[in-house]
């Protein structure tokens, strides 16, 4: 039952990352990855990582990707131009992903690990609260973490900020700098009569 | 287990071709490289579920954290461009010389 529920989502998951790189309309694109991260949470789900779920939905599908959508309608693109045909990279591209993945199937391959074979810890934790644990282990192992994580969050805030803010642009001020520089000569124009 | 990792290098597969594929727009690049953290986060759930330890979903916390940092920023950097140059295809964006 498990198996056929992860198959699901899997599927949904895979084809929705696929349809991201490979639909040509930007909202779209940002749309099938929404889909990608709830799929993905789903999974997560099974996996009991249940708190990473719910972040995954809120703080991913909640803010990261309503700020994408934002970005993405804001700006005026002439969707024509990006509606080009894929570029002679493309080959290349797919080569070093499949060579990527035959990579990564032939490591795990080799090693036949399983679930359950180093004890069920995360399950029995499931009984009591994945968020109450992973709590724990947060504030106390790892509080400078924490710390230093709000810290990088706070920078971002005000990199963003700064890299957008363009200074009171609406409100009509005196520039005194710009008016003891104000250069007569270009003010005014003599237009010779006679 | 064994089919959790499959589906995360798969994912990671489609994230790292889609940095190669889609040469056009610089907003869809960005959402590669988001499926691309989603990808070695599902690693990490998936081990930590392994080794029963939860640390491994510790460090996802701290990686969305970074990915949610690196999405605004970048975003913003986007925002930036497409005001100067009126673009965000990649292939109008070469004036960087070397």
């Amino acid at each position: 039952m498990e198996y056929a529920f992860f198959l699901i989502f899997a599927a949904v998951a895979l084809i929705a990352a696929a349809m991201v790189i490979l639909s040509r309309n930007p909202v779209r694109a940002v749309l099938f990855l929404i889909l990608c991260f709830f799929a993905t949470a789903a999974t997560w789900l099974m996996l009991n990582a249940e708190f990473l779920a719910i972040t995954l939905v809120l703080v991913y599908v909640g803010a990261v990707m309503v700020l994408f959508l934002f970005v993405v309608m804001m700006l005026d693109i002439d969707f024509a131009i990006l509606r080009a045909k894929l570029t002679r990279w493309s080959p290349i591209g797919l080569a070093l992903a499949i060579a990527v993945f035959a990579l990564i199937a032939e490591i795990i391959e080799k090693d036949q690990i399983a679930f359950g074979q180093h004890g069920d810890e995360l399950s029995k934790i499931a009984e009591t609260g994945n968020a109450a644990k992973l709590g724990e282990i947060v504030f106390t192992n790892y509080l400078l973490q924490f710390e230093l994580a709000g810290i990088l969050l706070l920078v971002a805030i005000i990199a963003a900020i700064v890299l957008i803010y363009r200074g009171p642009r609406s409100r009509k001020l005196q520039s005194i700098p710009k008016q003891i520089a104000a250069d007569p000569k270009t003010r005014v124009h003599l237009v010779s009569g006679d | 287990m064994l089919q959790y990792l499959i589906f995360s290098a798969i994912l990671f597969a489609i994230g790292l071709s889609g940095l190669f594929i889609n040469r056009k727009n610089i907003i869809v690049l960005l959402m590669s490289i988001e499926i691309i953290l989603l990808a070695a986060n599902t690693n990490l759930v998936i081990f930590a579920k392994y080794w029963g330890d939860i640390t491994g979903q510790a460090f996802v916390f701290f990686v969305m954290t970074v990915a949610a940092a690196e999405a605004a920023i970048g975003l913003a950097l986007v925002v930036l461009v497409f005001r100067d140059k009126q673009t965000i295809n990649i292939q109008d964006l070469d004036q960087l010389k070397g």
